[in-house]
């Protein structure tokens, strides 16, 4: 158990740089998940932290302790890689086993820890096995356990659920769940699939272009976004935008005109007149109505049913798209033309540079 | 099947077996006729040998009027020090190579594989006074060490593409897991590599074996010659006692064929792997 503390962290390749002035503290036995489009950085941010890959500059501190410069087995890490990477041409027994070899556990330890880890992860049928003669699922929990086993003080996990099938991907998800409040260690973990992140994370640290564009907890970054990125990558589908203007500002408030939708007043703060703004709704915020906060016409021309729900995609007046989350068995046939109404906490604005004003 | 494709494989085959032929055609003529009479060698090469013409005569001849068994376990000596050296070397230098980035890594990759373009041959002469001046010569190290250099650049350059199709997720995860590198590569790497290792043990094996030039120009005296080597002295200019020549050949293809049976599962398994996935 410990907490992790990431400094200015900085990673070039000649000119490219991965990672650009990286800060974040977790604390000890929470569960960060690193989410972010592929290229964000999120997978060279884990890999230093594991100490695979040096940093072109900044500090990395696991309990209180600077790690630089410490090789990987030195820093109290375990990690679970995406192609698991369990030795071919060992059994599951001795993958498990052959790390703490090398770190002077005793062999009666050893034996203690792996019956305990498979136990945990039901894998006591299988110690005598082969990897290649075991499912996914089951490698993954192998990888799991080899992890456990090394008793970490944070444990890393590389995207661990992506090889696998959707059903075994939720069930094992819940399982990564429940190992953490059983084990109640520190976790990151990194994945491009925001449902994992929501469904897992204390907190959830979005990155983009190797930067963070905010950390915050799951409905706090679904609620109130930082700023577009954030936006548009959490939730699905993606968030509606709809460009706009501040058109004039009376007592406080600033009128807010678009092409697509009917006009609305937000606060006026530090707007002026002319600024363009970028208006963000959810699909699902969105209903059928006449007026309110925020209101846009549009003609439907396609629907996608889901079962629980229905995705109306809407051409808008300027002629892109939006869509609308509708619910239940009636769905609005393809030429309808409708109004969408959300009500204020649901509408979201930015201004020029992407970042969320206060509505 | 359609006939068209029965057809398709009948004259694959047909090519096949004519190839098989050729290749194995000649060994036959030599296993067989060392177990003739001399004059069924010349009178009827192709035929078997039945009672009349059986005989052990070019064996007992080889064992008594020469040090074949002296030969024998040079040329074992040789050929198994010089693979194990080329192989533990090489998979070592072909990881160091492949798996860090070092100053003049690049540099030494390619010294390398120029080793393969460049036949060691041309520099017989060097080698010859080099093992003279270093006083090894007419000893097996000399030999041991010639065939180490000489099989060394193909090996780093075979074993370095297969250790390049190794995840590197798991040497990672050894990292991770406290390994040592030398661990990594002796526990982690290795095993992995036996596909590779036996279809380099292989290739290294025959040419070595095989070799008449290095032990002609290295070796001078009985105690060092190999079994190549050893059967030339059968072949004179005037006689050659081909009973004995033929004998001798016969019992020098017999290891390698050994050999090559024990490796061939894993050489078949290391010459696809790379090819199909």
């Amino acid at each position: 158990m410990a907490n992790l503390r990431i400094e200015q962290l900085n990673k070039r390749y000649g000119a490219t740089t991965v990672l650009n002035n990286v800060n974040l503290s977790i604390e000890d036995g929470e569960f960060v998940v690193l989410v972010g489009p592929s290229g964000c950085g999120k997978s060279t941010l884990l890999r230093m932290i594991a100490g695979l890959d040096g940093a072109s500059g900044g500090d990395i501190h696991i309990a209180g302790k600077l790690v630089n410069a410490l090789a990987p087995a030195e820093r109290g890490i375990a990690m679970v890689f995406q192609s698991y990477a369990l030795y071919p041409h060992m059994n599951v027994r001795k993958n498990m086993t052959f790390g703490l070899k090398f770190t002077g556990v005793p062999p009666t330890e050893r034996e203690r820890r792996v019956a305990e880890a498979a136990r945990m992860l039901r894998l006591e049928e299988l110690l005598e096995r082969y990897p290649r003669d075991l499912s996914g699922g089951q490698r993954q929990r192998v990888a799991i356990g080899r992890a456990i086993v090394r008793e970490p003080a944070v444990f890393l996990f590389d995207e661990p659920l992506s090889n696998l099938d959707a059903a075994l991907r939720v069930s094992t998800r819940v399982e990564i769940a429940n190992l953490h409040r059983l084990l109640k260690s520190t976790i990151v973990y990194v994945t491009h699939d925001q449902v994992e992140a929501m469904t897992l994370a204390d907190r959830i640290v979005v990155m983009n272009k190797g930067r963070i564009e905010q950390v915050g907890k799951p409905l706090d970054l679904y609620y109130e976004p930082a700023n577009l990125f954030v936006a548009g990558f959490i939730g699905s589908p993606a968030m509606n935008f709809f460009e706009a203007e501040v058109e004039g500002i009376e007592g406080g408030r600033a009128r807010v005109a678009g092409t697509a939708f009917r006009n609305l007043d937000i606060p006026a703060g530090s707007l002026k007149v002319g600024d363009a703004l970028t208006v963000g709704v959810r699909p699902e915020h969105l209903v059928r109505g006449e007026a309110g906060f925020f209101a846009a016409e549009g003609v439907v021309e396609l629907v996608e049913r889901l079962g629980e729900a229905s995705f109306a995609y809407l051409r808008r007046v300027d002629g892109r798209m939006f869509v609308a989350e509708v619910r239940g068995r009636q769905t609005p046939a393809p030429g309808e033309a409708a109004t969408l109404v959300a009500a204020s906490p649901d509408v979201h604005v930015f201004d020029a540079s992407g970042l969320r004003v206060a509505t | 099947m359609t006939t068209d494709q029965r057809a398709r494989s009948i004259g694959v085959h047909l090519v096949l077996i004519a190839y098989s032929l050729l290749a194995v055609g000649p060994i036959l003529l030599v296993v067989m006729n060392s177990f003739k009479v001399r004059s069924a060698i010349f009178g009827s090469p192709l035929a078997l040998p039945d009672a009349s013409t059986f005989s052990l005569v070019g064996y007992e001849k080889v064992f008594r009027s020469s040090h074949i068994l002296t030969y024998y376990s040079n040329s074992l000596i040789v050929t198994l020090v010089s693979m194990a050296l080329v192989l533990l070397f090489g998979a070592m230098a072909a990881w160091a190579l492949t798996e860090y980035r070092f100053r003049g890594s690049t540099a030494l990759a390619l010294f390398l594989s120029i080793g393969i373009m460049v036949p060691i041959r041309l520099g017989s002469v060097a080698i010859l006074n080099m093992m003279r001046s270093a006083g090894l010569n007419d000893t097996l190290t000399a030999l041991i060490l010639v065939y180490v250099a000489q099989g060394l650049p193909m090996s780093i350059f075979i074993l370095s593409e297969f250790i390049q199709q190794i995840p590197k997720d798991l040497r990672d995860a050894a990292r991770c897991d406290g390994v040592p590198e030398t661990r990594i590569f002796f526990e982690v790497v290795a095993p992995l590599l036996r596909p590779a290792i036996a279809t380099v043990a292989v290739f290294t094996i025959v040419p070595i074996w095989n070799d008449l030039w290095f032990p002609l120009i290295l070796t001078s005296s009985d105690s060092t010659h190999t079994v190549t080597l050893g059967v030339q002295q059968f072949l004179g200019q005037y006689i050659t006692d081909w009973n004995s020549v033929l004998a001798a050949l016969s019992m020098a293809i017999l290891p390698v064929v050994v050999i090559y049976v024990i490796l061939s599962r894993q050489l078949i398994a290391g010459l696809t792997s790379g090819a199909v996935k």
